[in-house]
């Protein structure tokens, strides 16, 4: 019964091709908004979030601005925040700029960085050739220095920079290894910078304050918890000054980046959702202009043994049916708009399972919605006046 | 005989704004199977509702109608529905033909609301087409058939569901005389094959063809010896 109803529903739509087409098209507008809409926001949410997450999300960082007392982070900060659990371990950053000098070739105002071990640790995609600093070089303070792509290509163009020696602020710096480029968008390109051991740059750079502190965590579900021991132990440190240092999680930053992406997908969809309402009112003229035309077939139907259940039954699957081909249709021109769109933008391209579900269960519903009124007032006709209408 | 049909004191008014518009006025009638009957009457003397309320497409005001032993006035409209598809096969005087379906599938129609499987439908819609002669025209389109054609495929679909009654509503009304008169002998056969046929008509010499005639004139009806 359900297959003669979709039958006779597919040979009533095929026979006014471009009525039904003209009617679809709302809906095919509507769901194709949608997917294009949420697929783009997605692609770019995920493309986002990947890059800022590659510079650690699995870390918060604690950046000391100092109170008159004590300027900045020392080495007995270091040591107690190590202690507070689910850390896995803590890199602190030393930053200054100072001119190098190799076999004669000067570059002015490089940016170096006091690093340690677990800096390297923590990412082993950092270092492009020689060796990482060990805890040997932080112990005796070892004047090695690792250098960044562009200082390779400047200083040592066609030259191994393993094992030679530059000049860093007037004292002699071994080369043991070379950073790894990082190109287009990276907050923390590396390309220009030389990074030595950190106790090494506390005690040649005239720094005396370590000005900020990357610690990594072994379970990031638990960074809140982690952010508030780290607290408990620098508070006291600071003397409970306010405005003395600050935590930033970047899990957080993420979360709070995804959170304000999804609800703009989700403000965008509700804006195409409109348009699919409006692609129902338009199946529902036409499932009304349809019946008036077969008020006839109706009647006649009648006669011959249909009951209201029936005729009602059928004009429901017509406007289901009109309103998911339009949906299918809506979901394969969505998705082209989004690829084009997602490669012109250069994001990643993927739509979910979800996003497919939404848009087909979305256009059945407008369908029952606006096919049921008139679909129950053709099956009200009565099949006198249907037959007499001839 | 059986008993097929049984109206007493059949009333049916029509309301037309305050106005009430009697249109059958205690009509009594008793049909038994086999039997070929004409109500017979000029327009406006009651006979298409007389027509509606044998063919439950309408119930009467107040009355009693037996159809097969049913009490129609008890039914609701699915059960109305049932009892057309299962005692009623219609013939309209405008053959009433869905024009994208083909011969076949027209006289299919019925059976699918009888809830017959496809291959079962196929094989009864062309078995009946061949009865009334049209064996050869089974994937036609009803506008490429004439009219005798198309009332032919018309009462095929009416007797393809083996309905109690053939209720004809002037079936020769849209046919010129000759088509008229190969209709009619269509009839005569399928009550001599022991149809039970009604034949509403305004036409006295096509009436003639029943065995029986009633009169109906303002709402009342009259049985006439022919």
């Amino acid at each position: 019964m359900l297959l003669e109803s979709i039958l006779m529903s597919w040979e009533n739509i095929v026979k006014n091709k471009l009525r039904s087409f003209l009617t679809m098209l709302g809906i095919v507008i509507g769901v194709a908004s949608i997917i294009a809409l949420i697929t783009i926001v997605q692609g770019a949410t995920n493309s986002i979030s990947n890059q800022v997450s590659e510079l650690g999300a699995n870390k918060v960082t604690v950046t000391a601005m100092g109170t008159p007392l004590k300027q900045g982070l020392n080495e007995e900060d270091i040591s107690n925040i190590s202690k507070v659990g689910n850390i896995s371990g803590v890199s602190p950053t030393i930053s200054g700029k100072t001119g190098i000098v190799y076999n004669g070739k000067v570059i002015e105002n490089v940016a170096v960085q006091g690093k340690n071990d677990v800096y390297f640790n923590m990412d082993s995609s950092l270092l492009k050739t020689g060796r990482p600093i060990n805890i040997l070089d932080l112990d005796s303070k070892n004047q090695v220095a690792i250098i960044g792509n562009d200082i390779v290509n400047e200083l040592f163009y066609g030259v191994n920079p393993l094992g030679k020696e530059l000049m860093l602020n007037g004292t002699t710096y071994t080369v043991i290894g070379t950073l790894q480029g990082s190109s287009g968008f990276s907050m923390g390109s590396n390309n220009e910078s030389v990074v030595i051991p950190y106790t090494t740059a506390l005690r040649s750079l005239g720094v005396k304050n370590i000005s900020s502190l990357d610690v990594f965590l072994e379970d990031t579900t638990l960074a809140d918890d982690t952010v508030t021991e780290i607290k408990g132990v620098l508070n006291p440190a600071f003397n409970y000054k306010d405005n003395a240092y600050t935590i930033f999680n970047m899990g957080d930053m993420i979360e709070s980046f995804e959170s304000m992406m999804s609800m703009m997908s989700l403000l965008l969809a509700g804006i195409a959702a409109i348009s699919l309402v409006v692609g129902g009112i338009g199946i529902m003229n036409m499932m009304l202009v349809s019946i008036t035309e077969r008020t006839t077939e109706i009647g006649l139907r009648k006669a011959l043994g249909a009951t209201p259940n029936r005729i009602q039954l059928q004009f429901v699957i017509e406007a289901i049916f009109l309103s998911v081909v339009g949906g299918l249709i809506g979901l394969v021109l969505g998705g082209v708009i989004a690829y084009t769109a997602a490669t012109l933008i250069g994001t990643g391209f993927s739509i979910s399972i979800s996003t497919i579900s939404l848009a087909v269960g979305f256009s059945g519903l407008v369908g029952i919605v606006f096919g049921y009124m008139p679909a129950r007032k053709a099956s009200r006709l009565n099949p006198i006046d249907a037959l007499r209408s001839l | 005989m059986a008993e097929v049909l049984n109206m007493q004191n059949i009333f049916k008014s029509f309301y037309m704004g305050e106005e009430e518009l009697e249109v059958l006025h205690d009509v009594n009638l008793t049909v038994n199977s086999g039997e070929f009957l004409s109500i017979l009457g000029p327009s406006g003397s009651g006979k298409s509702t007389m027509m509606n309320i044998i063919g439950c497409l309408d119930v009467p005001t107040s009355g009693k109608y037996l159809l097969s032993g049913n009490d129609i006035n008890e039914l609701d409209e699915i059960e109305l529905g049932f009892i057309r598809n299962k005692e009623i096969g219609f013939v309209f005087q405008s053959f009433q033909l869905l024009p994208r379906l083909s011969a076949l599938q027209n006289v299919e129609l019925p059976l699918i609301y009888a809830g017959l499987s496809s291959s079962d439908r196929k094989q009864r819609a062309a078995k009946i087409l061949d009865r009334v002669g049209l064996s050869d025209k089974t994937r036609n389109l009803p506008n490429q058939l004439s009219g005798g054609q198309q009332q032919r495929v018309a009462i095929a679909r009416a007797l393809v569901t083996e309905p109690t009654i053939l209720l004809a509503d002037e079936p020769t009304g849209a046919l010129d005389q000759k088509t008229g008169a190969q209709v009619m002998e269509l009839f005569e056969e399928l009550n001599h094959d022991g149809r039970t046929i009604i034949m509403i008509t305004h036409d006295t010499d096509i009436a003639r063809h029943a065995q029986r005639v009633v009169k109906i004139l303002d709402g009342n009806l009259t049985e006439q010896g022919v």
